[in-house]
């Protein structure tokens, strides 16, 4: 399955959905989607550089704690994140994510306040896999 | 909506038959037919859900704002006892934790603002740090920090933002007692390092309006409200601490709940028994989240203060009252002539004490609660008063807004951001915001009509309408 990143329909927030080939790669296109709502992402720069490490056995959770660990990191140091990566050890992730400072001339779309359980799924499909979730906006 | 699945039990209230073989508490739905009709099938299996909950006190109910949520519906209400093994959820709260409106009364009319529109528009929105990525001046110390958890407003009229005279109208006096600044991590007081005094962004505010109609002359008079005067409602809340706080007790309290054989219907309804250490620490947590709220509040109630003053020299601005609409609260109840402790979850729902209640200020225990109904930036919005009939009805809640129609992502397919700010001008009303996405997805059409639901909250008893607002100028995240 190609990496892709999307949305699906929510009243109030946004869902979000990321696919990749791998569940990792689902979820750096889950990442993108949620950054996306916040800027565009082409016009940001890998200025500053986050690591994210954690421990999760279970798949559905583990999308949850990436994305919100990638939202804290931002927003404690003020930037905005445009590019990802994450490996996986059993149940130990290890991600980075790359990005500057917000400056004028960036994008300023729609705040991200976390990454909740509701429509939350990680699957496997036929050639990949496919992470989704509702995210409070 | 599916109205056919649900029974009438007047024109505006409703309840939802249990299927056979099901079990679980009441739900009763509070709006007319028609904002029911609209609403989004999911927001009745929410409220099921909310009613599977152990230690529910009453029905799981919805506000006529209701809309799809996560675990609860926005404009969910829920009440639970702690001693019949009621829970606490975090879900029940959500991340905006004390996501609220304060709502000022200037002493200036309509006429002493429009030769000055412009200009006010463009230093509120140079004053307000609003929108993603948007840091405030205010950088405070771990321990100055501790001090907003547990002080909250009183905390940031004592740095001298805001008057002694602003406590007395918001919610607790300004400050949630049982705060417990250990029970919230490191990374959660990080996040609000350089965000006090700050709007946020998607639904948030700040805007000028008039008083456009009266429908309650002497509740008016109570609330110091005229036909045509200034107000500033500000709507915001606890920043990136409280979504922090959210963030961490999602999932620890979902993990909580499957240690402690809580079978949830939906995993984002993640809580634990109130009694429980999981439920002491989250409530803890929460109500230093509500005090970081009301002090953010403050803060930029001092700031707009500071705008006004540059114009106005001697305009007076006062606290008309500020409500928080994401929140659980200890409140006593009575139920079946017995005073109970319960907590009430209000998700996307306002408290509406009726008159006499103790906890209201001396100006407004014989009128009853000012609520505060925000509508969108071009539509209008409403204060209102608590009603003794929304004690038995909906443990004294009402509304909190319009209520989203549409989806963001369908909203941004539907409009532009500057054909929406433009048009907004052409009918006076001023927009300052960085986004012209926030400007597209909070489109006053993405919104259900907030006439209708105002209309709906009194009629079902909740609340009284007392005057209409008029949007003049609209600061947007």
């Amino acid at each position: 399955m190609e990496a892709a990143s999307g949305y699906f329909e929510h009243d109030a927030d946004i869902g979000i959905v990321g696919t990749g080939a791998t569940v990792e790669e689902a979820f750096v296109s889950a990442a993108r989607a949620m950054f996306a709502i916040q800027s565009e992402l082409d016009s940001v720069q890998s200025v500053e550089a986050i690591e994210i490490d954690f421990e999760e056995g279970d798949l559905e959770l583990a999308l949850v704690r990436w994305l919100n660990a990638l939202l804290a990191a931002s927003r404690e140091r003020g930037i905005v994140l445009h590019a990802f990566g994450l490996e996986r050890e059993g149940a130990r992730w290890r991600g980075w994510a790359r990005g500057e400072r917000w400056r004028d001339g960036l994008e300023r779309g729609t705040e991200v306040k976390g990454a909740t359980l509701t429509m939350l799924s990680v699957s496997h499909e036929a050639g990949g896999w496919e992470a989704r979730c509702v995210v409070d906006v | 909506m599916d109205v056919s699945r649900l029974k009438p039990i007047d024109a505006t209230s409703w309840t939802l038959p249990l299927r056979e073989g099901e079990s679980r508490g009441e739900v009763r739905l509070f709006a007319d037919a028609g904002l029911l009709a609209a609403m989004d099938e999911k927001v009745l299996e929410q409220i099921g859900n909310v009613a599977r909950l152990p230690g529910l006190v009453g029905a799981a109910m919805t506000m006529p704002d209701a809309h799809w949520g996560y675990g609860f519906p926005i404009g969910g209400v829920a009440a639970f006892d702690p001693d019949r093994g009621g829970i606490i959820s975090a879900g029940g709260v959500g991340f905006d934790i004390a996501c609220g409106i304060r709502c000022l009364r200037t002493d200036l009319a309509a006429d002493d603002i429009r030769a000055h529109a412009r200009g006010l528009a463009d230093s509120l929105f140079g004053s307000i740090p609003a929108g993603v990525g948007e840091e405030g001046d205010i950088k405070l110390t771990p321990k100055q920090l501790d001090q907003v958890l547990i002080g909250g407003a009183r905390w940031a009229v004592k740095q001298g933002y805001g008057a002694e005279e602003d406590l007395e109208y918001i919610e607790e006096r300004g400050c949630m007692s049982g705060a417990a600044p250990a029970s919230v991590s490191e990374l959660a007081k990080k996040r609000q390092r350089g965000e006090m005094g700050t709007l946020g962004s998607g639904n948030h505010y700040l805007e000028v309006q008039t008083v456009e109609r009266i429908y309650d002359e002497q509740a008016a008079r109570a609330f110091g409200l005229a036909q045509g005067q200034v107000m500033v409602s500000i709507h915001c809340g606890s920043r990136g601490l409280g979504h922090q706080i959210g963030t961490d007790y999602l999932v620890s309290l979902a993990k909580a709940a499957k240690r402690l054989g809580l079978e949830l219907p939906d995993r984002e309804l993640a809580c634990a028994p109130i009694n429980s250490p999981e439920g002491q620490e989250y409530l803890g947590a929460m109500n230093a989240a509500i005090n970081v709220a009301l002090a953010n509040r403050q803060i930029l109630t001092h700031l707009t203060r500071r705008v006004f003053g540059h114009f106005f020299r001697e305009a007076r601005i006062e606290t008309l009252f500020d409500v928080s609409h994401n929140t659980c609260k200890p409140e006593w109840h009575e139920i079946g002539g017995e005073q109970r402790l319960l907590y009430v979850h209000r998700k996307g729902a306002t408290r509406a004490f009726g008159p006499g209640h103790p906890g209201l200020p001396e100006r407004y225990r014989a009128t009853g609660q000012p609520v505060i109904i925000g509508g969108s930036m071009g539509t209008g919005s409403y204060v209102l008063v608590g009603t003794s009939d929304s004690e038995n009805r909906a443990f004294s809640s009402a509304s909190h807004g319009a209520g989203r129609a549409m989806s963001r992502n369908q909203a941004l397919r539907q409009w532009r951001g500057r054909e929406i700010i433009d048009e907004l001008a052409g009918r006076g009303i001023l927009i300052r915001t960085k986004s012209m996405r926030g400007a597209a997805e909070e489109a006053p059409g993405a919104y259900k009509d907030v006439n209708a639901v105002a209309e709906a909250t009194e009629r079902a008893g909740l609340a009284r309408r007392v005057a209409l607002l008029a949007p003049r100028i609209c600061v947007k995240g």
